[in-house]
């Protein structure tokens, strides 16, 4: 039997606006198995960073259930989503989402802090992950000193804090340039085959495509399809034959 | 689907972690904290400026001496004159709409790293702690400058007024004179200032802080300013 590490049940999410109704997602129903890599795809709009949400229990369905680790995610109590959040999950967005007024190495130490580290542990994890993602020699710059793939990495560092099962990154390359972009797929590729992270991932960048164990199509807020990597190969193989 | 490990319950962080995480944030955008700190300053040094000025009054009508530009004013029974009354309630309505406007701003632009933090695990009681902190401490220090600055600038007014007088009926203990209204003296009129001071800013800036705290963490990003 397949180790399922997230399982979504009709997630239906609508935002209210007034008297508008929107419904973002129209019921939704995916399976991710542990250590895999999946990227949700889709048009602007179609509802991508609003799944992201509801998986990273960043925001609660309207209707439906999400399960993380065969957990119903709406019977958590306050204190458990935090927990789930600071232990569970690493995220990663497009904006970097730092905080500004710390350094690298305080953003990185931020979420050992929430989950009671020790001052010293913390510390030099937190020089081992900006190590491993290539800032060793910029560990107290603040996030404004730092370009964008810099900014990214401090993020993707400060994701892997509390050793999560799961990282999350909402279109991690869609502020970057095509080669930095790449590096920071590369980086976060590597943590799913080295560490067996599971990757859960909104994009366009068809750069995701080929590191991708599958691709959820998303339209309308609703699976279009899903795409395996046999499927994945082939199309790749024909963009590069262009 | 095989039911894992449960999900533990998230701890609290310790005091002076709390206190610590304060005082950085507070420290590195110093710049923005002297602005909404002034905020408070500015707020408290007019009132306490009138207020003072309006004990002074009192305090010289008593002892007999009266301004030489205040003798047209009507008084009331009291001696208080209902100009002056308007003066202390104005003041007091431009300090608490100044702070929670100066508090609510500061609060406001920082809703997108409250969200940020509870990703990372903050509790809401953490975040509502975070900013009871800075601005107990904001609010405390902008809130004495500004009582000592409104003082000097109400014995400064006092000096034109009635010349070195002042000093020696300066109304610097509370009083109750037996025919004359209730004095708080001007040590009772600072330390009401910084506690005013102080009270307005945590409530300008917990209140919105816990709403913030509150939201889902996507809500909360996505607030841009
Ligand atoms: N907080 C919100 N309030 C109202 N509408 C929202 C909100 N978040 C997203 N939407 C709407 O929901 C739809 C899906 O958005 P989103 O999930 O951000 O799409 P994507 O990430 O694929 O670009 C869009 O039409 C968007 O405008
Ligand atoms: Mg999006």
């Amino acid at each position: 039997m397949a180790d399922i590490v997230v399982k979504t049940e009709d997630v239906v999410k609508e935002y209210r606006m007034g008297s508008n109704v929107l419904r973002a997602l129209d019921g939704i129903n995916i399976e991710i198995e542990r250590g895999e890599y999946i990227s949700l795809m889709g048009p602007s709009g179609s509802g991508k960073s609003t799944l992201f949400n509801m998986i990273g229990a960043l925001d609660t369905p309207t209707e439906g259930k999400v399960y993380i680790d065969g957990q119903n995610m709406s019977q958590l109590s306050q204190r458990q989503i935090a927990a789930f959040r600071c232990h569970r999950v690493g995220y990663i967005f497009q904006s970097y989402n730092l905080l500004h007024v710390r350094s690298a190495h305080g953003n990185v130490t931020l979420p050992m802090i929430f989950a009671g580290i020790p001052e010293k542990r913390r510390n030099e994890k937190a020089e081992e992950l900006l190590d491993m993602v290539g800032l060793g020699d910029r560990m107290y710059h603040l996030p404004d000193e730092l370009s964008g793939g810099q900014r990214q990495r401090v993020a993707i560092a400060r994701a892997l804090a509390n050793d999560p099962s799961i990282v999350l990154a909402d279109e991690p390359t869609a502020n970057l340039d095509t080669v930095i972009g790449r590096e920071i797929i590369d980086l976060i590729k590597s943590l799913n085959e080295e560490q067996g992270v599971t990757i859960i991932s909104a994009t366009h960048d068809l750069k995701m495509l080929d590191v991708s164990d599958r691709i959820v199509d998303i339209r309308d807020g609703l699976v279009e399809r899903v795409r395996n990597r046999e499927e994945i190969e082939i199309e790749v193989g024909e963009v590069g034959g262009h | 689907m095989q039911q894992r490990t449960p999900i533990e319950e998230q701890i609290d962080l310790p005091f002076m972690e709390s206190l610590r995480i304060s005082f950085q944030s507070l420290k590195i955008r110093f710049g923005r904290s002297v602005i909404t700190t002034a905020g408070i300053t500015l707020g408290i040094a007019f009132l306490v400026s009138v207020w003072t000025s309006n004990e002074i009054g009192i305090a010289l009508q008593e002892s007999g001496r009266q301004s030489t530009i205040n003798t047209f004013e009507e008084t009331t029974e009291a001696g208080i004159s209902t100009k002056d009354i308007w003066l202390i309630v104005m003041s007091l309505i431009v300090c608490v709409v100044g702070i929670a406007n100066s508090m609510l701003m500061a609060v406001t632009e920082r809703f997108r790293e409250i969200g940020t933090m509870k990703c990372l695990g903050a509790l809401d009681g953490f975040v509502v702690r975070l900013f009871l902190l800075e601005s107990g401490f904001q609010g405390f220090s902008g809130a004495l400058i500004g009582a000592l600055i409104g003082t000097l600038g109400a014995v400064l007014l006092g000096l034109k007024d009635y010349g070195l007088d002042l000093f020696f009926y300066f109304p610097l203990l509370p009083a109750q004179p037996e025919d004359g209204p209730m004095q708080l003296g001007v040590i009772v009129v600072i330390l009401l200032g910084c506690f005013l001071g102080m009270v307005l800013a945590v409530i300008g800036s917990s209140f919105p802080a816990w709403r913030a705290a509150k939201l889902p963490p996507a809500e909360a990003m996505r607030t841009e300013v």
